[in-house]
């Protein structure tokens, strides 16, 4: 199957480790990516911040210039640019005002018919896939960070629940890795704070993970780019105020890559600031017993 | 007003007036149960919560709620806007405040937000994608915050995180019109 790829922003320069991962996982587990042409940024924060109709416009041509290649679904594996682009589908489905300003300003036809994917929707689909394939990542106990915006809204991004999603433990489980019950999986890193006020985002941020090591979690799943920052950029500054976290913050497309056996390199696990080295070789080290397993 | 004279279109002049031709939203369904204050990241470093900045637009306090800097510590993590018993949408309601206040005069917003969030939208409507070495450059002159972060570059450039060079699109042409049209729509240029 193809399937239609938006890396947005991140995945060119801060967090290309992820795009680097996901190319190779997926390639790994038969599914064939086909980016879209010449995307443009979604927007983010500031543009929904700032003016709503530019906010949808930028990301409906995104939508439109996938529509014209004929893609049926777009996978946007950062979940700001996933929520956005799944705002988008929906305003330009609900508000027929905005929708028919906007209409022109995409310069190609539009018919709102592209679906729009994040992440973790795709790894579920592909668990029986990962479970066939991979090596068991025994003994290695994460946590799985969800953030914000995967699940919320839950009209506009129709995925899982939003107070009790179970999507990336499935994820997590076939990859032969135990997920820990923990409470600040759906609480907010910070995101677009990360620059203009930092001390909130490393408030929030310590909060987090000292939430994910005290129910024994060796590393953090995200799916996300700007988690991903928040979460190992800023952890030195987290640790400079408090207790050692040195919690790895892995991609959940590395962490599969890592049950497929795939090069380290290739997945780029050598380029966070809080070195996952320690999960790969003694694995068994540091293997608190995790709290019950998720309710499905 | 005489019989003969037209019906006026029903214009409500009011801030609820304004944010629900802009939003849509209905501020009045909000029944204060504070729900959305409660779930809130940020509201312990807010001057004023989620559900006091509805209960201000209720009351048409448009002055004091459009110069509020809570406004622009709102993350748009959308848990109030999940868990609203009355579908008040608390974040879209934000949102649309940061919208009018920015069109009325973009300074009411505090000024690293507001460099950051201009900053941000220079580089999409100069590229058409976000150069992250660009916006962090801009942001800093700006806002004037130089040295903040300054010691993470080496870090991230040691580990192939910082491109050097922007990544201009194609349809960099298309983009900048798509701004230039928003601004028409909204009667203004937007600040970038």
């Amino acid at each position: 199957m193809t399937l239609g790829y938006f890396p947005g922003c991140s995945l060119h320069s801060g967090a290309k480790e992820y795009d680097l991962s996901l190319r190779a996982v997926l390639q790994a587990l038969g599914v064939e990516l086909t980016e879209v042409r010449d995307w443009s940024c979604c927007g983010a924060s500031s543009a929904h911040a700032t003016n709503h109709t530019l906010a949808v416009a930028l990301s409906a041509r995104n939508l439109a210039l996938a529509e014209e290649q004929g893609l049926a679904k777009v996978m946007a594996p950062c979940a700001a640019c996933f929520n956005r682009l799944a705002t988008a589908r929906h305003v330009m489905a609900h508000d027929e005002g905005l929708a028919t300003t906007i209409r022109p300003m995409l310069t190609r036809p539009f018919n709102n018919q592209v679906e729009v994917q994040n992440v973790v929707a795709l790894f579920k689909g592909l668990t029986e896939v990962i479970a066939a394939k991979m090596t068991p990542l025994s003994h290695l106990n994460v946590a799985c960070y969800y953030g914000c915006l995967l699940v919320r809204p839950p009209e506009v991004v129709a995925f899982d629940d939003p107070e009790m999603p179970t999507s990336m433990e499935a994820v997590v489980a076939a990859t032969g890795a135990t997920p820990v019950s923990w409470s600040k999986r759906l609480e907010c890193c910070g995101a677009g704070l990360s620059l203009s006020r930092t001390a909130s985002v490393v408030r929030m941020g310590r909060e987090i993970l000292a939430d994910a090591k005290a129910h024994g979690a060796q590393a953090v799943v995200v799916a996300c780019p700007m988690c991903h920052s928040n979460l190992d950029l800023r952890q030195a500054a987290m640790q400079r105020r408090g207790e050692p976290l040195d919690l790895p913050i892995l991609f959940l497309s590395q962490l599969v890559g890592m049950a497929l056996k795939l090069d380290p390199e290739a997945l780029g696990l050598g380029r966070h600031f809080v070195s996952p080295a320690a999960l790969q070789l003694a694995p068994a080290l540091i293997a608190p017993q995790p709290r019950a397993s998720l309710q499905g | 007003m005489s019989a003969s004279e037209p019906v006026p279109t029903h214009h409500d002049p009011s801030l609820s007036g304004e944010i629900n031709k802009l939003t849509g939203l209905n501020v009045a369904a909000c029944y204060q149960c504070g729900k959305c204050s409660a779930g809130c990241p940020m509201a312990a470093e807010m001057p004023r919560k989620p559900h006091q900045l509805l209960r201000l637009v209720q009351l048409n306090q448009r002055q004091a709620v459009l110069s509020d800097s809570s406004l622009w510590l709102c993350l748009t993590c959308e848990t109030c806007t999940s868990r609203c018993p009355n579908q008040v949408d608390p974040a879209r309601l934000i949102d649309g405040l940061r919208e009018l206040a920015f069109q009325q005069d973009p300074t009411l917003a505090p000024l690293k937000q507001r460099a950051f969030h201009q900053a941000f939208l220079h580089q999409i409507k100069s590229h058409g994608r976000v150069f992250e070495l660009g916006l962090v450059v801009d942001y800093k002159l700006k806002s004037g915050a130089l040295l903040d972060d300054a010691l993470q570059a080496p870090g991230m450039l040691w580990r192939g995180k910082l491109a050097l060079m922007p990544n201009n699109i194609e349809g960099k042409a298309e983009v900048r019109r798509i701004f230039e049209a928003c601004e028409h729509v909204a009667g203004e240029e937007i600040p970038s």
